[in-house]
């Protein structure tokens, strides 16, 4: 699915404060599997999760999507390619406060330009299947962090994309909500999706789940781990 | 200088115009220098970013020409009633001698500008922004356009004197009077108005022609030129006397005016849009043959073609119409 | 096409909601905006209709006025010049005009006495403009006496008050017989203030202009045509001052605009960044601010023009009646007629809407330019 050669990211180039947050990676992360970052704050592990959704590009390396090579792209289809393929939970959920739920779920496909009714449509089919219906008009802000939660995946899903990317997705939950969180990402992962996750929740690393983690440490990867147990 | 409201915006808005496409020059000058669509370096990204801001600036530029050449030609005509024997915007375009260049300016700049517009649209819709560099000179090369028809226009309106004495359309475009606006105001009536059709044909057909087959994009372009400078005069020529219902009134501007229910717009809108999109189409055809354009520029010339075919039959439709309901009659049986 | 409609219909949706969220920050710049569009929009509104105006009331003046000049100054005309006007072709009509000025000290203002040409008018009675009924508290009927050049005091008795449609000229207006004004200027029997002469055809205007010049060397000829140029001017050129002036202000607005749109919340730039993030481009994102450029400086502009018109066709331009109108004490009180003209409302559009576009396209663009990667951090 993903192929990463080399890749690079260095920040404020040419300055005293230049630092490089990935130094040279190798990996492929296979189509429909779901695999997991692990390391301490600071390893990297976001920074190539965006370079992998195609929130930014690498300084220097080659990304492969699907047999594609997508390094060159500028940001016009970079885009493109990111609402077609990938979807998006983040830690702090980022849900635009003061839209209702399920305002929030449709703004993804806005740019598309879509029938409205169709998409009125799918988006309460998603919020009903995480069993969020009732709150479907209610304001984000008024919701509980689980709920946030289940409607930050419902956002993420809309555009039906191939590939699920959760950074931190349990950091702000409890043990409970977490436990469900992942519960969803297995029926996902059962339903065909690809998963790509960093975390350091042994909850999420540990799961029964998850077919390969990769460790990293100062912006190189340091282990990489296939969970043979794993496979569905 | 004539102290007036239109005149004060006019001239902030030439202002505004060339002091952004003077402070976007170095970015585009950084761009041409600098560009690596392979990097993915800091300094790449950010010039990527500069990119949609040029970009939008020259849309803004170009929809506040579009406006200005508006607002000229109506300023124009408003101010006719300020200077001696002029009647519209003929007499005070000719005031003194940077009325027309200023004009003439404006409207070339306008046309060069969608055609900047046009292969800026074709640039972003290939992966690799093939004509980056060649778009960032073409808009240095249109600058110094731009100035001169800013020029222009302060040194008309700094030089307007309300005791002048000018002449009008009666005594320019008459039949007696030397020069190219006479000599199309005095054509013989029936060959004018074969050569009038038959351009607007060649250029709606290569229009047409071009949807069909996806060839001759240059004639489409040329033929639009073309066009546009046989409408004009057919304008002159004859279109006007059916307009006004009156044999020696030839003048381009009157038609604007509400005493003739601003028919003009009729006309100059299919006129100028026509004209637009057909150089749209041969603008963008040297690059037809880069690799990442091979489908793009058929598709986005196929649609501009479309586009001056459809406008230049909507104006000979105009224009006709206008003939035939004239109680005028200029051609005997 | 349809999904590109589609896709700005959800822009400006989106763009909508968010104007919303925001009340109190885009109610401040609403205000603003709109006050400036007021404020230029009554300008014009208000000069337009006095152009207007003026042109109307030179309809009726006589195409062509006859002044004899003495050392340089406007004297009477003598006896047998009329006659001696027969003779100019294209001449339609011709008439000796009796008209002067008065000064009031009861109330220190001059007023403009006159004989009506058509109009017949008994000795001893007055007809009144309404500014100066309403000065001396005059009703018809009432008696008034003025202190001739002379010294000697004339009473007059009021037949009737002018109506106030025409307020703007007739306000110090005085009609009365000619005997009357002959008596009370102290004025002999065919001496005459000045000629008026109507000319048919206005291309003989300047043809009889010339004729007269040459056959009064002591006479000026005064063209309806000049005065109304130089009307026109002097109403620009107003109109041009104000303007000029209110650059300053306008100029103040772009700042402000360009503040209002740089200085983006913490909210707003959190907001752009999952905009991205979660698949909105850059160029989408700038067109969602050009929505929302586009739907303030709409609103603003439709209030702020309202509310010019209602100000000068419905309340008198009650706010610079003294600074525009003219210095004169009789305030004229009147309605100007509505005048809408589509040449202005582009000019107007051009001295805010431009402005404000201007002063948000780098903002604008600076703030569609954060990172899609930004949430992360």
């Amino acid at each position: 699915m993903i192929e990463l050669k080399d890749i690079r990211k260095a920040f404020n180039q040419g300055r005293d404060n230049e630092f490089h947050a990935l130094n040279g990676i190798d990996l492929h992360l296979p189509a429909q599997r779901v695999t997991a970052f692990r390391g301490p704050s600071g390893s990297g592990k976001t920074t190539l999760l965006s370079i992998i959704g195609c929130l930014s590009r690498p300084t220097s390396g080659r990304v492969r999507l699907k047999e594609r090579d997508i390094s060159g792209l500028p940001e016009r289809f970079l885009t493109d390619i990111r609402r077609q393929t990938f979807g998006f939970v983040f830690q702090q959920f980022n849900l635009i406060k003061g839209l209702s739920a399920l305002e929030n779920v449709m703004l993804p496909a806005y740019p598309l330009g879509g029938d409205w009714h169709e998409l009125r449509e799918s988006a309460e089919r998603l919020l009903g299947d995480l069993r969020l219906s009732h709150r479907r008009q209610a304001r984000v802000e008024w919701l509980s962090g689980g709920e946030q939660q289940r409607v930050a995946i419902a956002r993420a899903l809309i555009n039906d994309p191939e590939v699920i990317i959760a950074d931190e997705p349990t950091a702000n939950l409890d043990s409970a909500l977490a436990m469900e969180f992942m519960d969803i990402l297995e029926k996902l992962s059962a339903g065909g999706k690809t998963i790509i996750l960093t975390s350091h929740d042994p909850l999420v690393v540990d799961s029964a789940i998850v077919h390969q983690v990769v460790d990293m440490r100062d912006g190189r990867v340091v282990r990489h781990l296939a969970m043979a147990e794993a496979s569905a | 200088m004539i102290f007036q409201s239109a005149i004060i915006a006019l001239l902030l808005a030439s202002l505004v115009c060339v002091g952004l496409l003077i402070g976007s020059a170095p970015y585009a000058v950084d761009i041409i220098r600098h560009w690596n669509i392979n990097s993915g370096s800091e300094k790449q990204l950010l010039l990527e970013r500069r990119t949609y801001l040029l970009s939008t600036l020259l849309g803004f530029v170009f929809a506040t020409q579009l406006v200005a050449l508006l607002l000229f030609v109506f300023n124009a005509d408003k101010m006719s009633s300020m200077f001696v024997g002029a009647m519209c915007a003929v007499g005070t375009l000719n005031v003194n001698a940077f009325g027309f260049p200023a004009l003439f300016a404006q409207i070339v700049v306008f046309f060069l500008a969608a055609s900047w517009l046009v292969i800026n649209h074709v640039d972003t819709r290939a992966c690799d922004y093939p004509l980056v560099r060649i778009k960032y000179i073409l808009l240095l090369a249109l600058l110094p356009l731009l100035l001169v028809a800013a020029a222009l226009q302060w040194r008309y309106f700094l030089g307007l004197k309300a005791d002048v004495i000018t002449s009008c359309c009666g005594s320019l475009f008459s039949e007696d009077a030397k020069g190219l606006s006479g000599d199309a105001a005095a054509a013989p009536l029936l060959p004018t108005m074969i050569a009038f059709y038959a351009t607007l044909a060649l250029a709606a057909g290569a229009g047409f022609f071009y949807r069909l087959r996806q060839r001759g994009a240059y004639f489409v372009a040329l033929f639009s030129m073309l066009a546009f400078i046989v409408a004009m005069a057919g304008i002159l020529s004859f279109v006007s006397l059916y307009i006004y219902e009156h044999p020696h009134h030839h003048c381009p501007f009157c038609v604007l005016k509400p005493e003739y229910d601003y028919q003009g717009y009729w006309l100059y809108l299919p006129l100028f849009i026509g004209t637009a999109a057909g150089l749209g189409v041969g603008a963008i055809q040297p690059f037809a043959r880069i690799a990442s354009l091979t489908s793009i520029v058929p598709a986005v010339a196929r649609k501009l073609a479309t586009l001056a075919g459809v406008m230049w039959l909507l104006f000979a439709a105009v224009a006709s119409f206008m003939i035939v309901n004239s109680r005028l009659v200029l051609l005997a049986g | 096409m349809h999904a590109w409609i589609a896709k700005q219909q959800y822009l400006i949706d989106f763009t909508l909601s968010s104007l919303a969220r925001r009340k109190a920050k885009n109610f401040g710049l609403l205000l603003v905006y709109t006050l400036i569009v007021f404020l230029l929009a009554s300008v014009m509104l208000f000069t337009h209709a006095l152009r207007h105006e003026a042109a109307h009331l030179l309809e009726g003046a006589p195409e062509v006025v006859l002044q004899r000049m003495v050392a340089g100054r406007h004297d009477l005309i003598p006896p047998g010049y009329l006659e001696r006007l027969g003779r100019i072709r294209g001449v339609q009509h011709k008439e000796g005009r009796l008209w002067g000025y008065y000064y009031d000290p009861v109330v220190k203002a001059n007023y403009t006495f006159m004989v009506p040409g058509k109009e017949n008018i008994a000795t001893g009675t007055l007809v009144v403009g309404a500014g100066l009924a309403r000065a001396r508290g005059l009703a018809v009927g009432n008696v008034i006496s003025f202190r001739s050049y002379a010294g000697n005091l004339f009473p007059f008795s009021v037949a009737r008050i002018l109506p106030q449609d025409s307020e703007l000229v007739s306000a110090d207006l005085v009609l009365m017989s000619e005997g009357d004004f002959r008596r009370f200027f102290d004025i002999a029997p065919g001496y005459f203030t000045d000629i008026a002469l109507s000319v048919a055809n206005p291309l003989e205007v300047r043809n009889v202009a010339t004729k007269l010049a040459q056959q009064f060397p002591d006479s000026r000829p005064i063209l309806r045509e000049e005065i109304l140029r130089t009307y026109e001017s002097i109403f620009n050129w107003r109109e041009g001052i104000v303007l000029a002036l209110a650059s300053l202000a306008i100029l103040a607005f772009a700042i402000f605009a360009w503040e209002k749109a740089s200085g983006l919340s913490a909210e707003e730039k959190r907001e752009i960044g999952i905009l991205k993030a979660i698949g909105w481009e850059t160029g989408d994102v700038i067109k969602m601010k050009f929505w929302e450029g586009a739907l303030v400086s709409l609103a603003a502009f439709l209030i702020g023009y309202v509310a010019a018109y209602l100000h000068v066709f419905r309340f008198s331009s009650a706010l610079f009646t003294p600074v525009l109108k003219g210095w004169a004490v009789l305030y004229p009180r009147f309605e100007l007629t509505p005048v809408i003209d589509g040449f202005q409302v582009a000019t107007l559009f051009f001295f805010t809407v431009f402005p404000y576009a201007a002063a948000t396209l780098v903002p604008i663009w600076r703030a569609a330019i954060t990172d899609p990667d930004s949430v992360m951090r």
